[in-house]
């Protein structure tokens, strides 16, 4: 790749480790002057930490760091910002009981005669913001400001300390359409100004907007570095989700569906989840869709018990069972792979073996301890089965890798041999191998005649292995798609029928 | 874990060092501090009154180890002890037998560890404050039982719990060491153990997979109130009387530094009762060297001190990264960042 402009700040090689994993594995992001930059992934993919190694946040343990062609080792975030990096957070970080104006030049504000000398700082900071098109009084306090002011107030205060790359980690995530409208009109600006801006989201449409190159990472590598214009969303999609999953997509297969085994009628808790039912019946896997927030998670919490009911009843073949605790959940053969792996899943300090026997200890109580032999036997049998990769059954699990861990919370809960599965974002931030591997894995429970509830935010991958989908929105239930309707793009159409429309993520 | 021994020996191994230094320093200032004689049908010796000086501490430790274990901690066991021993001095005084006012005084140690466990457990109060009510107000509760003055007694089956002997070894040692076997034998070959570490590490995770954690939780606080109450038994029987305001005074800090010696962290998790059992003789040891030495008992707080700064120092995280650093970098240089290209050896070991 030759490019005649000389890249603003050019990363080359950067690798980062940490114990388990290769988070950043020979990464190269150049950073052209007047360019908005897409960092694209999925979560885990390396996204921040490839930022977090450019603004010295993290120390990278390979690599070469290129500013206007001079190599650079910031050792703090404070150091990469005098260099010309600046970075904006998504949770603006600002402090919000000061003055718009105190937050611009805290730490720098001008003097006179050793006193902050407040008139000319408000008159800096008035100036400042009307070159952003913003007229907005700087003596308030930030917090009488909309979050997107205080976006641009934030990129404000970067841009005017640093100067040369500005780094926006998903700034539009809490945006409604006129704000994000607002910032964009000041990337704009920046970009006019020749500054190399970086931009992190998830939402596509965004990405098409407003950038002109992007950086696609999977795994902690670069899978795609291109110009915006000459590819399409799709093979942006199929770069940052791999082409396994393409594959997989036709070969759906429709297997036979057996009696119904748990049926769920008008569960819901107020402020929670709007009261739904649902049928799982044996050898199905129901796929739970909609954007984050719409009710993926807190279906399965209510239906697992993680999170106490106030309506509704639970039938299991055909008989009524009380679940008010996950213990319950799991007496009855329910198991759960939450959706937030690392606070829900993992116990992180304890083994492998451990992690994985725990469900099924649990189940038997304290006083019928599980043999040392058998328990060792039944993890290693899972270990060889999900082909989880570890030093030694003896290792702390939170020294496994996210795929792997995944597949040792699988492994928990399949020793319980449970008849119904509930997973939560399976897939969310673990490798391609191991993306694959789990897929394949439902698949073939589903075959074997277990019902499962899978919710996820990955929408080929809920077309790969469901049998049926329901859709979410906004806590409702809004409706349920069967066979050769499930498509992403019906799933799409069906979140997409919203009277507040937003833009599409991915 | 009922794992190999090879295991054990290595997890207790920093104790057992730090206990042979504290016991050489003994023999140093007092030569004849093994020495131990048969007279009276009773064993004496500098080694036996470590052992028994230090029972109520190590009783105190066993309780504590499960409570740190899940994250949590008991400043009430040195008011329960107070409390224990009013109870069972109080029902000797009115007449009944030693063993029914030893059941009383355990009942009323399983009380307040009860109480402590449903304000953590299920009222989710931080222990550290659900247990100083406890810890304050238990004082209270003792004086009320032995209306402000030193309980005094003369029954002889309660003195024996303190200050007898069974075949000439003193009966608190023999009481500490069964039931530190029994703790141990419990949890680990149970499941106990492991679902308490599982609590202790991350609490929603293990109820999501099903544990019990509520009542674990509620199990541990009544373990740690049996435990100190028996303490308290021992202790006034030693005394032959309970005294409200001074049985018990700053144990439970001694038992939380045994349990910390013991390479127990205040965070929960992975935890070894045997462990804290030499830290709570590690404390004994050092008292010891501090009174053989003739030293002034004021030295004994600032020596404490200092070893619990050390201990922490070593269990801080800044350290232990940089111990990691230091043996992942191995021979190798490390790498600077920006100079070398090439990938570190870590990279071999991460990508296990």
């Amino acid at each position: 790749m030759t490019d005649p402009v000389r890249p603003v700040l050019h990363a080359r090689g950067i690798s980062k480790f940490f114990p388990g994993t290769i988070a950043l594995d020979d990464v190269e992001l150049r950073l052209n002057p007047g360019e908005v930059h897409a960092l694209l992934g999925e979560n885990g993919a390396g996204k921040s930490t490839l930022i977090k190694c450019l603004t010295g946040a993290y120390q990278r343990d390979a690599g070469t760091l290129l500013l206007d062609g001079a190599p650079i080792n910031p050792a703090s975030t404070a150091a990469s910002q005098k260099l010309g990096i600046g970075t904006v957070y998504q949770e603006v970080n600002l402090l919000p009981n000061l003055t718009v104006a105190e937050n611009l030049f805290l730490g720098r504000q001008p003097l006179r005669g050793g006193f902050v000398s407040r008139r000319r700082m408000n008159a800096m900071a008035r100036e400042t913001l009307a070159g952003y098109g913003l007229k907005i009084d700087p003596t308030e306090p930030l917090t009488a400001y909309s979050v997107a002011v205080q976006q641009v107030v934030a990129i404000a205060r970067a841009v005017d300390m640093s100067g040369k790359v500005l780094i926006l980690d998903e700034p539009t995530a809490s945006l409604d359409r006129d704000e994000v409208a607002l910032l964009f009109s000041v990337i704009r600006q920046l970009k006019a100004r020749g500054l190399a801006i970086v931009f992190i989201t998830h939402f596509l449409d965004q990405v098409f907007e407003i950038c002109d190159r992007a950086t696609i990472l999977r795994n902690g590598r670069v899978v795609g570095d291109c110009a915006l214009a000459e590819v399409s969303r799709r093979e942006v999609i199929t770069m940052m989700l791999g082409r396994q999953l393409e594959a997989r997509v036709h070969s759906k297969k429709t297997g036979t569906v057996g009696k119904p085994l748990v049926q769920v009628a008008d569960l819901g808790r107020r402020g929670m989840i709007e009261p739904f039912s649902l049928d799982i019946h044996e050898g199905e896997v129901v796929g739970l869709a909609g954007l984050l927030g719409s009710g993926r998670t807190e279906t399965a919490n209510l239906i697992f018990g993680a999170v106490m009911p106030d309506q509704g009843r639970i039938r299991l073949r055909g008989t009524d069972i009380t679940i008010r605790t996950p213990r319950d959940a799991v007496a009855h053969g329910f198991a759960l792979c939450p959706e937030d792996r690392k606070s829900e899943g993992i116990v992180g300090d304890l083994s492998v073996r451990d992690n994985i026997i725990l469900a099924l200890q649990a189940r038997q109580g304290w006083m019928r301890p599980i043999p040392r032999a058998k328990v060792t036997e039944i993890a290693d049998r899972y270990v060889r089965a999900l082909d989880i990769r570890l030093a030694s059954l003896d290792t702390p699990i939170r020294l496994l890798s996210g795929g792997n861990q995944q597949k040792a919370l699988l492994a928990r809960w399949l020793a319980t041999n449970p008849a119904f599965l509930i997973l939560d974002e399976p897939t969310r931030g673990i490798d391609v191998g191991a993306h694959a591997e789990i897929i394949a894995l439902i698949d073939q429970l589903r075959a074997d005649g277990m019902a499962l509830l899978v919710a996820s935010s990955e929408l080929e991958e809920l077309v790969a292995y469901s049998t049926r989908v329901v859709v979410l929105r906004d806590r409702v239930q809004i409706c349920e798609l069967t066979g050769d309707q499930i498509t992403p793009d019906t799933i799409v159409q069906a979140i997409a029928d919203d009277p507040h429309p937003h833009a599409e993520p991915v | 874990m009922p794992g190999p021994k090879s295991a054990i020996l290595r997890r207790i191994a920093p104790q057992l060092v730090i206990l042979a230094i504290a016991l050489l320093l003994n023999v140093l200032i007092f030569p004849d501090f093994f020495h131990i004689d048969f007279r009276n049908g009773r064993l004496f010796g500098n080694l036996i009154d470590v052992l028994n000086r230090g029972a109520p501490v190590a009783l105190l430790c066993i309780g504590m180890t499960l409570v740190i274990a899940t994250r949590g901690i008991d400043l009430s066991v040195g008011t329960v002890m107070a409390v224990a021993g009013a109870v069972a001095a109080s029902m000797v005084v009115e007449g009944h037998g030693w063993g029914t006012a030893l059941l009383a005084a355990l009942l009323a140690g399983g009380m307040c560890g009860l109480w402590n466990g449903v304000l953590v457990a299920v009222l989710r109060i931080q222990p550290i404050v659900a247990t100083l009510v406890l810890m304050v107000a238990g004082r209270g509760i003792a004086q009320l039982i032995t209306e402000g003055r030193i309980l005094t007694f003369m029954n002889e089956g309660l003195i024996h719990l303190g200050a007898g002997t069974v075949l000439g070894m003193p009966t608190p040692i023999l009481i500490w060491v069964t039931l530190g076997a029994v703790a141990i034998t419990l949890v680990r070959r149970t499941a106990l153990g492991m679902l308490i570490e599982a609590i202790g590490i991350n609490e929603r995770s293990s109820r999501l997979a099903g544990i019990n954690s509520r009542v674990l939780l509620i199990c541990v606080y009544l373990v740690s109130g049996l435990c100190a109450a028996l303490a308290g038994v021992i202790v006034a029987a030693d005394i032959k009387g309970a005294d409200a305001n001074n049985a018990g005074l700053w144990l439970e800090l001694d038992a939380i530094l045994a349990v910390v010696i013991g390479g127990n962290s205040l965070l929960g998790g992975r935890f070894s009762i045997l462990a804290s059992l030499l830290g709570a003789m590690i404390i004994q040891s050092i008292n010891s060297v501090i009174l053989l030495s003739g030293l002034p008992p004021e030295f004994n707080l600032v020596i404490k001190a200092l070893l619990i700064l050390a201990i922490l120092v070593i269990q801080s995280p800044r350290i232990g990264y940089l111990l990691y650093m230091l043996r992942a970098a191995g021979p190798q240089p490390q790498p600077r960042p920006g100079t070398a290209d090439t990938l570190p050896k870590r990279k071999k070991e991460a990508a296990r």
